[in-house]
């Protein structure tokens, strides 16, 4: 186990490092000189040379990465705005805030969203998934099959503003969305987020309905299920021992895709809802070329869906015996 | 018949003889393409302690008689019709819960792939502990150390260690013998074998065989035993059923059913499978043509299309009417008892070599 | 050595002259593994070593139980896998690393049979358009056109010619398996690598196509190298046998000798293993040996010294650890027969005096 944590981590920083190359190339061919934004309206020449030199522009790239790195590991001292402890990313050309800073301001948003919103799909999902594997060829089954597959072609921007036109607008039995920290006041907390966890959950809920449901009739007809079924285990044993174990592997790693990206920044819930989360922060910083700020958020969100990998990798060992971390 | 002692509790029946009888049984299966007809009428008794061999080819509806013994096919899509006792119980009509009590515990199953039929995700050691816990009422504690008991009699070395391994820490033939553990913990009166060595290499396949002699000695359980390999039901069975497009066409002690074969179909599986002690100048004789579709068996005798002795049988009956086995030695055909001897003696056995 | 010849040739070789000759083949997989960087931590030694000739005209049979590399071996022959050690040559020309530009003129003399007749052919061509497969591949253009040739192959395998245009899924599994043989055909080769060709078929069906192999054989006089586990299917097809255990070849003879003179204690004991249908009812004719081995065959990662099969064998002694047997013609064998043994049986498989169980639970159960 722990020589599979180190290993895989060893693999993600390798990841992260190139990525970060790529990213800091691409940033570079973008038409958009970010100096010029910040230049304002009396912009001449000396002037944005100036800020060129300030924002470490008019050096050559291999070495604005090298000082990018070097800061992301070490921390710096060497910006006007003042310190900057590792990981470092430097100041944002925007706010002027610590991107370090402001990424963690914004990550309670993103994962108060994600999390809530998980535990509904998983809950609603799952256990609708179950049931209709359970009764298949019923109505039941039929029913909750039809409506996954209706619901899951729906998109949150649809959703989103139709649960607030109707139940924040119109009939005002929820609040307005929006995030409240959850140490000040659990209650704002949840209720403002109550409305993004039903639309988020609504669609993820209704993909994990129709995964679970055809992973467990899938898994049913295990030659293994058969067996437990030939010595006379219970339906239900069978079902949530046997069978359940099996359709886990197919639903994980799913999840984890799903969990990583969307705690990378839930782009769109986010934006629908008007919550200040790291999905919005992404959208701001290409928005405005605020570079620093731009790298942060990737190179952030990157190293959520490398964790996850890492932890549904892990989760299959505990799930299947068979498979051996190395 | 072998006389038992089996366990205090298990009511001795008045009449030993059969204690699992199937009578005029039926299966069919709705799907896409039509109703197949897996098993077609089809009737045996198996006695206690006594090994019934069941031989045919696939689709010839073996395993899924076996499967319909215990309930174990799926009822979405399945018609079971007739009747199945096992020692005076209906199996057909009970409900599910009572068919849990059989299954595992009165009647049990070996399956022929053991890498897919046991659970990946459970040790060995639960796997078979769970039966003995659900149907004897046994401790956790009780059921594992019956497991390891029961590692050690199929012949795993290390039991107490070995039972917390999983299936796939096993050797193919490993996993075969904590198949069959977990098949007698309960010591069941039947136990269903469906082609157990099928998927093992010959030297191993030799030693599951002696030891489900062996331990059938022990434990005294009938065993219904399902094979396409001829080879194996001699040396397992007392009584031989050959089955053919899901119905059986000869049934008879293995004695009579290898060295005195009476249906054309036998004849053929006999005359085109090679042997060790075989004349090599003689070729093999296979049966000409392929199994028929169950979705549209043939009319008459469903072996009639491959048959090459229809023409001694007078006008058009193997094509019209379909010829019914009777019970103890006994095959499906509409030839004579003394063609079919004749023949045997004069056309099929020179050409065994 | 006989040159190449330009397809259809007359069959230039005399029988009992060498076709195919291996010689110290050997493949070993990697085995990935270690840390932090993962890398080759050992081997599996699926074939080691292994000696053989296949003559013109002849059937090669070669058993063993599963893993002991025999379908390696065939592969390796088909140059379908590249060898690691060792030679293979062709009426005398080494194709042991031949390019597939070297290989062109040679692979239509060396043609493959596979084991499951359903997935070895694709389900989106016709049959017509699989059994020509080969000779557009070749460029070959035989008289008359490759449609007509088709139809003739179809017809030798026992088809009808006018499913030329049918797709395999309507064929059954011995049908299927003949369109495979016809295919291998096609190019009229002299050689054919058979790799479990019937045990994936029913027996009434296995009877057919074995039948069918041998009448090509023997018609076509074409050399084959027939990979089966099943000890009485290639007793009767096969003049010669080797048997394999663990990547080596232990024991080589003609069928007299492997069946009924079998030196080496795994002939001994896979033959007795065999079960049988006994037809003969003479009173005292004597049975056969029972022999019944203990566990499962070793891991070919890390193979026992010395003699591979010294774990599992009731003779074993200290020699057998510490030095490897040769494959040679041991003391008793006739001329041909090979036996990789420092202490052999007597030549027979007739009933011992007391049975030999080394398995632990055969032994306690049969003791009481």
């Amino acid at each position: 186990m722990l020589r599979f944590l180190v290993r895989r981590t060893l693999g993600a920083i390798v990841i992260l490092f190139l990525l970060s190359i790529v990213t800091f190339l691409l940033f570079f061919g973008m038409p958009r000189d970010p100096a010029l934004l910040m230049c304002g309206k009396t912009c001449n020449p000396t002037s944005l040379a100036n800020i060129h030199h300030v924002l470490g522009l008019d050096k050559p790239v291999p070495e604005q990465y090298w000082i990018f790195l070097h800061n992301l590991v070490l921390g710096s001292n060497q910006f006007d705005q003042g310190p900057c402890p590792a990981p470092c990313f430097g100041y944002s050309y925007h706010t002027n805030d610590l991107v370090w800073q402001t990424l963690m301001d914004r990550l309670p948003t993103t994962v108060s969203l994600t999390l809530g919103g998980a535990v509904c799909f998983l809950i609603i999902g799952l256990g609708t998934g179950l049931l209709a594997a359970w009764k298949r060829g019923t109505l039941i089954d039929k029913t909750a099959t039809g409506g996954a597959m209706v619901l899951s072609s729906m998109q949150i921007y649809f959703l989103g503003p139709l649960a607030l036109a109707v139940l924040v607008y119109q009939t005002h039995w929820f609040d307005k969305p929006a995030y409240n920290n959850f140490t000040g006041d659990p209650v704002t907390w949840f209720t403002g987020l109550i409305i993004p966890w039903v639309v988020l959950s609504t669609i993820f809920a209704a993909q994990y309905t129709r995964m679970a449901r055809s992973s467990m009739i899938e898994q049913l007809q295990e030659e293994h299920v058969r067996t437990a079924r030939a010595k006379g285990m219970s339906r239900q044993y069978v079902f949530f021992r046997y069978a359940w174990r099996g359709s886990l592997i197919p639903i994980v790693t799913i999840f984890g895709i799903d969990l990583g990206s969307l705690l990378g920044g839930a782009i769109i819930t986010e934006y629908t809802f008007s919550l200040p989360g790291l999905g919005q922060l992404a959208v701001q910083s290409v928005f405005f070329s605020d570079l620093p700020l731009l790298l942060g958020v990737m190179l952030f969100s990157a190293a959520m869906i490398l964790l996850f990998n890492i932890i549904v990798d892990a989760a299959y060992a505990f799930i299947d015996p068979r498979v051996r971390l190395a | 018949m072998t006389t038992l002692t089996k366990d205090a509790g298990t009511p001795a029946p008045a009449d030993a003889g059969a204690f699992l009888s199937v009578r005029d049984l039926h299966v069919s299966f709705k799907t896409e393409d039509g109703v197949v007809r897996a098993v077609d009428g089809l009737s045996f008794d198996l006695a206690r302690g006594k090994t019934l061999g069941i031989v045919g080819e696939s689709g010839s509806g073996k395993s899924v008689t076996n499967l319909t013994i215990l309930g174990l096919h799926n009822p979405q899509f399945t018609t079971v019709e007739g009747e199945i006792l096992l020692d005076g119980q209906e199996l057909i009509t009970a409900r599910e819960s009572e068919l849990e009590k059989v299954r595992g515990n009165k009647a049990a199953m070996i399956f022929q792939d053991p890498l897919t039929a046991l659970s990946p995700y459970y040790t060995v050691g639960r796997q078979i502990a769970e039966p003995f816990m659900k149907h004897r009422g046994a401790s956790k504690r009780a059921a594992w150390d019956r497991a390891v008991e029961m590692l050690a009699k199929v012949g795993i070395p290390n039991p107490k260690e070995r039972a917390k391994d999983y299936p796939h820490q096993f050797s193919g033939g490993m996993r075969q013998r904590a198949m069959i553990a977990m098949a007698l913990v309960c010591d069941p009166d039947l136990l269903i074998a469906d082609e157990p060595t099928t998927a093992l290499d010959v030297t191993v396949q030799a030693q599951i065989l002696d030891l489900l002699k062996d331990l059938q000695q022990e434990f005294g359980s009938g065993i219904i035993f399902i094979t396409h390999d001829l080879g194996v039901i001699a040396d397992m069975a007392d009584d031989i059923m050959v089955m053919y497009a899901g119905s059986a066409v000869e049934r008879g002690t293995t004695d009579e059913v290898l060295r005195a074969p009476q249906h054309p179909y036998t004849w053929g599986l006999l005359n085109s499978m090679p042997r060790l002690d075989s004349d090599l100048a003689m070729p093999l004789t296979p049966i000409p043509g392929a199994p028929p579709s169950l979705l549209t068996p043939p009319s008459g005798c469903r072996f009639h299309p491959r048959c090459t002795f229809q023409d001694r049988v007078g006008g058009n009956r193997c094509v019209t009417e379909r010829p019914l086995l009777g019970p103890d030695r006994a095959s499906a055909c509409h030839l004579t008892a003394d063609q079919k001897h004749t023949i045997f003696i004069e056309e099929i056995k020179p050409r065994l070599g | 050595m006989t040159q190449d010849m330009v397809l259809p040739a007359p069959r230039e070789a005399a029988a009992g002259e060498p076709l195919l000759e291996v010689s110290g083949l050997t493949k070993y997989f990697p085995v990935k593994g270690g840390f932090p960087i993962r890398r080759t931590i050992g081997h599996v030694q699926a074939v080691d070593g292994i000696d053989l000739t296949v003559r013109v005209g002849e059937s090669f049979g070669l058993v063993g139980e599963s893993g002991c590399g025999k379908s390696t071996t065939g592969r390796l022959i088909t140059r379908l896998l590249e060898p690691t050690d060792g030679t293979i040559s062709y009426r005398g020309q080494d194709i042991s690393h031949a390019s597939r530009r070297e290989l062109a003129p040679i692979r239509s003399e060396i043609q493959m049979i596979f084991q499951d007749p359903y997935s070895s052919l694709n389900p989106r061509q016709t049959v017509g358009k699989i059994i020509s497969g080969p000779m557009e591949i070749n460029r070959i253009e035989p008289e008359g056109g490759r449609e007509k040739r088709v139809r003739e192959l179809l017809e030798i395998v026992g088809l009808n010619p006018e499913h030329y245009n049918r797709f395999p899924h309507e064929f059954s599994g011995g049908q299927r398996q003949r369109i495979g043989v016809a295919r291998a055909l096609a190019l009229e080769p002299k050689l054919i690598v058979a790799d479990e060709p019937v045990s994936a078929l029913d027996v009434s069906i296995q009877a057919q196509v074995v039948n069918l192999l041998q009448e090509v054989q023997r018609e076509l006089d074409i050399a084959f190298l027939f990979i089966a586990h099943d000890l009485a299917v290639v007793r009767h097809f096969s003049q010669r046998v080797a048997v394999m255990y663990l990547g080596k070849i232990i024991e080589v003879g003609d069928r007299e000798a492997i069946y009924t003179r079998p030196r080496h204690p795994y002939t001994h004991a896979l033959l007795s293993a065999v079960p049988e249908v006994s037809l003969t009812d003479e009173p005292g004719a004597a049975g056969r040996e029972r022999i019944r081995l203990a566990g499962d065959v070793p891991s070919p990662i890390s193979p026992p010294s010395g003699c591979r099969f010294r774990t599992r064998c009731w003779k074993a002694q200290d020699k057998c650890a510490a030095e490897e047997p040769p494959l040679i013609q041991i003391s008793g064998n006739r001329e041909g027969h090979l036996t990789a043994c420092h202490f052999p049986e007597d030549p027979t498989t007739e009933a011992r005096d007391e049975d030999i169980i080394l398995d632990p639970a055969l032994a306690a159960l049969e003791e009481e």
